[in-house]
């Protein structure tokens, strides 16, 4: 078959579709997009020093321990954690979290937006009004 | 050649082995976080174009489409025109009918003996396996674009919505990664256990399906057990996506490595494998050919001028011979 045109016309566009990233970012993108966000930490988070666990744990687990929080609080009426070192806090994500994490904008939305997670916590849970 | 599918085991197993050690014991972050994803990518377009341009360069001397209904006829009698296609629409459709849903797959049958008769039984597994296989690992392709966008496109997004609808676990289980991994694993246990499909398999048939599988416990693990620092990662793949790649500060964990490596490998291997019916089924003669042969002639394009002497040049060339020795002429 002499059909050369229509297989390059065809090899064209499977070639746009695989270098989507290349040419959308080069359009659309910001040109920092290759770093990541910066989470604002507030004033009373810088005082605390320390989260409940170490940052890096945070980084990557933050949502399972709200899961685990969650569980304990709900179906067991356990709304005290304890940490490793013997501090306690209270489980609760508006309370404890969103207490000295209280710029939800700056600090949560930031890395979920990027990541595109869309977490449902705020569904129900409130948290401190933006101030403007 | 029963064990032919430990072969593509192995090599997979060793695959990640070398990718975590790579990263985890020599820090060549660079190496499999920039430098092999690169080539990687760029094996699979140079490699691509020159599969499908050569064939393009091949020749098609009959026109072969395999047909399962009435080809078109005389008035009166019925066409089938998905089956048997005579226009270029009627194959636009069959083929994408083809394309989108697998219709050959669809029609497997399997030869057997009701008593003393021979029977054809319609058996759909094969089907199933790979319409579960091929649009899960679309989705699962489609959702990683939220790695390589930034902003984040709103198809991703809503894709996303949609996957994670069951909005069960943290993260959120995405439906298509699971049903990715089954329908892997249920065409590879067809090629390790079915007799009749391990005679005719090879180990390039199982390293693709180990190798995918590979992708996925990989994938799965870092979202759901051994959890990896998604917005480091983000960095790196935003790197190679606006080509100023860096490996960010922290690194990342030897598993991202191993998935990554893994993904490399099969993109710069689809070229060079089976895996190229992704170019191939829109190239095949029996399904992209009309059924219109007693209606049009067929040339072969690749034809080359056969060069022909017919009588009456050569009466012309040699008339004054023919007379001279009285051999009758048509023209005097």
């Amino acid at each position: 078959m002499n059909d050369k045109n229509k297989i390059i016309t065809g090899l064209v566009i499977f070639f746009l579709v695989a270098l989507f990233p290349f040419w959308f970012n080069l359009i659309f993108g910001a040109s920092d997009a290759a770093k990541g966000p910066d989470p604002v930490l507030t004033d009373k988070a810088k005082e605390a020093e320390t989260c409940v666990a170490d940052t890096q744990f945070m980084r990557t687990e933050h949502m399972q321990l709200l899961d685990q929080w969650r569980d304990t609080v709900v179906r067991d009426g356990q709304r005290i954690y304890v940490v490793e070192n013997g501090n306690k806090y209270e489980a609760s994500l508006s309370n404890t979290c969103m207490d000295c994490h209280s710029n939800k904008a700056d600090f949560c939305d930031k890395c979920h937006n990027y990541a595109s997670v869309t977490p449902y916590c705020w569904d129900c849970h409130t948290y401190p009004e933006e101030t403007k | 050649m029963k064990a032919a599918y430990l072969y593509s085991l192995i090599a997979v197993v060793v695959l990640g082995l070398i990718a975590y050690a790579g990263v985890e014991a020599a820090g060549l972050d660079v190496l499999f976080g920039v430098i092999i994803p690169y080539l990687a990518f760029i094996v699979f377009l140079v490699g691509f174009a020159n599969k499908v341009l050569d064939w393009s360069k091949s020749a098609v001397p009959f026109k072969i489409p395999t047909t399962m209904g009435q080809q078109k006829s005389l008035p009166w009698i019925k066409q089938n025109k998905i089956d048997s296609p005579y226009t270029t629409g009627q194959v636009v459709i069959r083929m994408l009918l083809e394309i989108l849903l697998f219709r050959s797959l669809f029609k497997n049958t399997r030869t057997g003996f009701s008593g003393e008769r021979i029977s054809y039984k319609w058996v759909i597994w094969l089907w199933l396996f790979a319409i579960l296989f091929h649009y899960s690992f679309l989705v699962v392709v489609i959702r990683h674009l939220r790695f390589f966008a930034e902003p984040v496109p709103f198809f991703v997004n809503f894709l996303e919505q949609i996957d994670g609808m069951l909005q069960v676990l943290l993260p959120h289980m995405f439906l298509s990664g699971f049903a990715l991994l089954a329908g892997t694993l249920l065409l590879l246990v067809r090629r390790v256990f079915l007799p009749k499909i391990v005679y005719i398999s090879r180990p390039a048939d199982y390293f693709p399906l180990f190798l995918i599988t590979g992708i996925a416990v990989t994938g799965l693990m870092m979202r759901y057990l051994a959890k990896v620092d998604v917005i480091r990662i983000k960095e790196l793949t935003m790197g190679l996506a606006t080509l100023q790649p860096s490996i960010p500060e922290g690194g990342i964990s030897g598993l991202f490595y191993v998935h990554l490596f893994f993904v490399s490998i099969l993109v710069a291997y689809i070229p060079f494998s089976k895996i190229m019916h992704i170019g191939g089924i829109f190239l095949s003669p029996t399904r992209n050919t009309a059924n219109d042969t007693r209606a049009r002639r067929h040339v072969n394009p690749w034809n080359y001028p056969v060069k022909t002497h017919t009588y009456e040049e050569y009466e012309e060339e040699f008339r004054d011979k023919m007379k001279e020795a009285g051999i009758p002429v048509e023209k005097e």
